[in-house]
């Protein structure tokens, strides 16, 4: 354990010294600041909006965003630790494979946690500050719900990005194969299935369809917001997981699911890769 | 024994990157291992550290098995420096071996020792992305020093170095055999490794081309001794005449290790001489002639 916690420490460091963490946290707190105060202005009102709509809409964002950032932190875990030949030095000290991998992804998903609180809770307090209509404890609750979901939606692609980096040779295959992960399971899938509700003109089962959307950890995070705040008009196919009626446990085994599967893929492909 | 293989093969999809391989290496034994590229130099270290799996035969390293379950025990008593390792840019030095020593389980007092050791004590608290080809390997032999390991494997440990730096590096080897360290030292660079080394043991494709005492090699591959007379007018006996070569400013006679210590001692009587200049077949001319004969059977 000391091992692991080691590796997650140095990698941590490393988030902080390439300036990864500051990236992230300030991209964050514009996003979700900026939602919050011009989100209205579509509609032709300026000025803050109100909560639910802001969290709606900052979630439609994130799930481009945090995926994305994920994978680009942490695709270069093995293998670029490979090129540079620390991997081969690595695995000549008291170190297991294993304990290799769980802590620099430990340490990955550190990184992203504490960037995660950092930008969002930073514009959470913006928003408690200059917002004339939420008070402290309304922005609490919300805001924890959501920043939850946001750590585990960037731990799952962080893992995601390990499974690829400890599978491939080269840092350059690692971050194509990422981009296309990313292109299906945040483009793709839901095209796909808008795409199959198109062809059946709507004649799909009612029951099985929504499951689909479990299929997808980007859709378990969006159906997991949407959740929280049922009072919003849903557009989109989304509506339709509406007759689903996935309860919070259901969601989040789902997102604990998708996040426990890759990391023990990532482990096992790992203990086989050649040195 | 430190280390013992015995008739140890490897192959990987259809290449035999090691046929038969034996050895044992007592403490304290430095061993000097070459090759070409290819020659299998590599594949024996990473047998002997435990990265891979041996085809057949057997590896011991500390009497166990490098890949058993004793492996992380055995680890923390092994050293190495690889090739080209780059090691982690952004990082100072003196972060760097505090990792590495975290992970093997090392003091913090031992990597300041180190660095003052290896000569990178001014330069500690720099980015490593800075450092000169030599800092960096001085850097990766700190690292390799790390716990005074009871064995350590150094792969091309001077490549990069200068002549200076190099000498300081072939020392620091000669006082860690003092300590009782085994070392086992791979290179394709010849020339100085002489005087540090007791034993060599020369690959090629995978096979064992000679194995022992620098001297017992020189002797068993029958190469000849140069000895160099210098003179304007030199009478040389008449017996001599056909081991000689003229050149300009003497006489150049070739003999067998054997007949040496007679030849020297009818030199000495011969008039006109000014100097003599005595050549032995050196780690190189021992290396090119055991590579040569492998070329050469290969042929026919």
């Amino acid at each position: 354990m000391l091992a692991v916690l080691t590796v997650a420490n140095k990698e941590f460091h490393d988030g902080l010294r390439n300036r990864w963490i500051l990236a992230i946290s300030v991209m964050f707190a514009l996003l979700a600041t900026g939602l919050a105060y011009f989100g209205a202005s579509a509609s032709g009102q300026a000025g803050f909006t109100t909560l639910s709509s802001t969290i709606v809409s900052l979630a439609n964002l994130a799930v481009f965003i945090i995926p994305l950032i994920a994978l680009m932190l942490a695709y270069d875990g093995v293998v670029g630790e490979d090129e540079s030949g620390t991997l081969l030095l690595l695995m000549t000290y008291p170190l297991n494979r294993w304990q290799l991998l769980l802590g620099k992804m430990l340490g990955h998903w550190l990184i992203m946690a504490f960037s995660t609180v950092i930008g969002f809770g930073l514009s959470a307090i913006i928003m408690g500050l200059f917002s004339e209509n939420t008070t402290w404890s309304e922005l609490f609750g919300p805001y924890v719900f959501f920043i939850i979901c946001a750590i585990l939606l960037g731990w799952i692609f962080i893992a995601f990005a390990y499974v690829i980096s400890a599978s491939v040779t080269e840092k350059s295959k690692a971050a194509g194969a990422s981009l296309i992960v990313w292109f299906l399971f945040v483009l793709m899938f839901d095209l796909s299935l808008l795409g199959l509700l198109v062809g059946t003109e709507g004649n799909v089962n009612a029951q099985l369809f929504p499951l689909l959307l479990l299929l997808n950890p980007t859709d378990i995070f969006r159906l997991l917001i949407i959740g929280f705040f049922a009072d919003q008009q849903l557009s989109g196919f989304m509506s339709i997981a509406q007759h689903a009626h996935f309860t919070l446990p259901i969601l989040f085994t789902g997102l604990i699911t998708w996040l426990i599967m890759p990391v023990i893929l990532a482990i096992t492909i790992f203990n086989r890769r050649k040195l | 024994m430190i280390v013992e293989l015995e008739n140890v093969e490897k192959h990987y999809q259809g290449v035999h990157a090691l046929q038969k391989l034996n050895l044992t290496l007592k403490q304290g034994d430095v061993l000097g291992l070459f090759g070409h590229n290819g020659a299998g130099k590599t594949t024996t270290i990473k047998l002997i550290l435990g990265l891979i799996q041996a085809s057949s035969g057997q590896v011991r390293v500390f009497g166990k098995d490098p890949m058993g379950d004793n492996a992380h025990n055995l680890r923390r008593q092994l050293g190495f420096l690889q090739e080209n390792v780059s090691f982690y840019q952004q990082m100072t030095g003196a972060e760097v071996l505090n990792y590495f020593a975290k992970l093997k389980g090392c003091s913090k007092i031992q990597t300041t020792a180190l660095l003052e050791q290896v000569g990178l004590s001014h330069v500690a608290k720099r980015r490593v992305k800075t450092y000169s080809k030599g800092m960096r390997q001085r850097l990766g032999l700190a690292q390799a020093l790390l716990g005074q390991p009871k064995l350590l494997l150094l792969d091309e440990p001077t490549v990069g170095l200068d002549p200076i730096a190099t000498h300081g590096f072939y020392q620091s080897i000669a006082n860690l055999k003092e300590h009782g360290s085994t070392i086992i030292l791979c290179s394709h660079v010849l020339a100085g490794v002489e005087k540090y080394i007791d034993r060599a043991l020369i690959l090629g494709q995978g096979q064992l081309l000679a194995e022992g005492q620098l001297s017992e090699l020189s002797q068993q591959t029958g190469l000849p001794v140069v000895v160099h007379l210098k003179g304007a007018n030199l009478q040389l006996p008449d017996h001599l005449h056909a081991d000689a070569t003229w050149v300009n400013n003497g006489v150049q006679l070739r003999v067998s290790q054997q007949e040496k210590m007679t030849l020297l001692q009818q030199i000495m009587a011969i008039s006109g001489l000014e100097d003599i200049n005595i050549q032995m077949p050196t780690l190189e001319d021992i290396y090119t002639h055991y590579t040569n004969q492998l070329q050469y059977a290969e042929i026919n």
